[in-house]
């Protein structure tokens, strides 16, 4: 089922209760035109205050695929799911759960219960899929460096799409394929990217002028990330979650990252 | 629906405390027992007993890896793994290395004794042209050298602190791989002091991965081996996420054909015949006591993140 068919979309992933992210990145993708934007799921965790964002969300009436933590949250599930095995990324995730789960309203968790796994959208005559960690797979992370061309290839066989969008990793890529065909992880809007910039990145969808592959233009996004850190300390979260959001450096739920991804960042 | 004839599903059956019938799914690893079972070492807990004099399998030809790696890109191959054995006694391990970062992200199992920087020079410059990561797994057991070397033979710590230490140099993270051999409850406070000893070692990002032992081979002569309830049933993954077996998703190319996992190189039935595809499709029937293992901890031999439990799954084995 196609939800929609544009030109023009904003694709923006891994919001994680950043309400001021939220707000500056809705705010730039109408600036940016564009015609609609869909959110990738994963609306709490990290961040202060989960109603905020799922209120935004909620008035701005946007699609929202289900992500991992959506669907933890909608069923009342003991964890993220994230599958961490490291001692220390399992505590800093165990409480970023209770705390988000203790601060979600009942009703916007049974609202996250009803996303959809995946979105279809066409832009220009180009289908293009919309999901959360993979295709086969919400919480699958398809890092950059950990996935081959022809295992992206093959996801893409198996869903028919042109393209293919997706986040839960929180780090932006795009690969084009053999055959015009196109994978993009879109990044998230909840934390800054590991390399040392406090703003958070999303991507604007766009159709190629030539009819080729829908084009990918990287939005990195400003916002009062010192009032974000002031507001996640006032909720008393670890003081390490703060770090990240002020220096734009990853502290925590490090596990998970492959080795160039890793090495790219600091901790 | 898309990907439901990729998933792992069990063979029908009418009796829940049978061994279940495994049909894997997609295949996203592939594994290369590049060096057979030779290794350097002679480890107490190894799994397959690799030592100096064990050939029972021997070593993959350059040739031979080429072939497969040509073979897996039609079936959609995520990643590579190449394990031994100690891969680095392989002549031409930094050329299968490279090549194989030319395909895909490739993850090299070692016990880091034998590193010259003659091999990490062109493999450091291969990882940096490549696009995907070269993963170092690094195999202690002790953060110290009374801790390690009782398993792993004396002078071991050191010289894999050395191998360690020049990887650092080199630009890579390795992935310190632990098996576990203390009481679960000590396990935190063990964690912590292998993180404290990488650091200590000048590494700003340890990273460190805890496996559970496997009692076959050399490890069920030092702990004692499975008992009779230690087996996998119908019953028990009747509700599971398959995807937690290394086997639903994973094959090993090996000199004597393709083997179902890592882990049963000694068990004639591993074997699944020479051609990947339909090796890769062919049933297996979960009735090795180490399968219980592999059950009990859920993708063990992944990298980390590799395999996240199902979002839907019930929480993992309260037992672990």
């Amino acid at each position: 089922m196609i939800w929609f068919a544009a030109r023009r979309v904003a694709l923006f992933g891994g919001v994680y209760s950043n309400h001021l992210a939220l707000d500056a990145t809705l705010a730039d993708a109408a600036a940016a035109g564009a015609e609609q934007a869909v959110c990738l799921g994963d609306l709490g965790a990290f961040g202060p205050r989960p109603d905020r964002s799922c209120e935004i969300l909620r008035r701005a009436g946007i699609p929202i695929v289900q992500g991992n933590y959506d669907h933890s949250l909608g069923h009342g599930l003991p964890d993220c799911r994230c599958g961490y095995t490291d001692p220390r990324d399992n505590e800093y995730a165990a409480l970023s759960y209770r705390y988000t789960f203790a601060h979600t309203d009942r009703g916007h968790r049974a609202w996250m219960r009803q996303f959809p796994a995946e979105i279809r959208i066409s832009i220009d005559g180009r289908e293009v899929l919309l999901c959360h960690g993979s295709p086969r797979r919400t919480n699958e992370f398809l890092w950059e460096s950990t996935c081959s061309d022809a295992f992206l290839g093959w996801l893409l066989d198996e869903t028919g799409a042109d393209a293919l969008c997706v986040t839960h990793t929180g780090l932006p890529w795009t690969r084009e394929l053999p055959g015009g065909r196109r994978v993009v992880n879109v990044g998230a809007i909840g934390r800054p990217a590991n390399d040392g910039d406090p703003r958070v990145i999303y991507a604007l969808l766009i159709a190629a002028e030539d009819g080729g592959p829908p084009e990918v233009e990287w939005r990195r996004v400003t916002y009062d990330h010192l009032a974000l850190a002031a507001e996640m300390r006032d909720e008393g979260l670890p003081e390490e979650f703060m770090v990240t959001i002020e220096t734009g450096w990853w502290t925590t739920c490090l596990e998970v990252l492959p080795m160039k991804e890793r090495a790219r960042g600091r901790y | 629906m898309a990907f439901e004839h990729s998933r792992p599903r069990l063979e029908p059956h009418g009796d829940p405390d049978s061994a279940p019938v495994l049909h894997a799914g997609h295949l996203d690893a592939l594994w290369f027992q590049v060096t057979g079972t030779l290794c350097n070492l002679r480890c107490s807990h190894c799994f397959i007993s690799c030592a100096p004099e064990n050939d029972s399998f021997g070593l993959l030809p350059l040739e031979e890896v080429e072939r497969r790696l040509q073979e897996s890109v039609a079936l959609g191959v995520r990643e590579y793994y190449f394990t031994g054995g100690e891969p680095f006694l392989h002549p031409r391990i930094v050329e299968i290395l490279s090549l194989s970062l030319s395909y895909g992200p490739t993850t090299v199992l070692t016990n880091g004794t034998l590193l010259k920087p003659r091999q990490l020079e062109p493999l450091a410059a291969a990882a940096a042209a490549s696009r995907w990561s070269l993963e170092f797994r690094l195999s202690l057991d002790g953060f110290d050298a009374d801790s390690n070397d009782g398993l792993r033979g004396a002078g071991a710590f050191e010289r894999a602190i050395e191998g360690f230490a020049l990887l650092l140099a080199h630009g890579f993270l390795p992935i310190v791989t632990v098996v576990r051999s203390w009481d679960p409850d000590r396990e935190p406070e063990v964690y912590a002091r292998f993180i404290a000893a990488l650091r200590a070692r000048g590494c700003a990002q340890p990273r460190v991965k805890m496996m559970p032992a496997f009692r076959i081979g050399a490890e069920e002569k030092r702990a004692g081996g499975y008992g009779e309830s230690e087996r996998v049933t119908n019953r028990m993954l009747a509700e599971d996420d398959l995807d937690q077996l290394v086997c639903a998703h994973s094959r090993v190319v090996t000199d004597r054909g393709i083997w179902i996992c890592p882990i049963l190189l000694d068990s004639p039935d591993g074997r699944l015949g020479d051609d990947l595809d339909p090796a890769a499709r062919t049933p297996f029937a979960l009735a090795h006591a180490a399968c219980h293992t592999c059950w009990l901890h859920g993708a063990i031999c992944e990298n980390p993140g590799a395999a996240a439990p199902e979002v839907g799954a019930p929480a993992r084995k309260a037992a672990r």
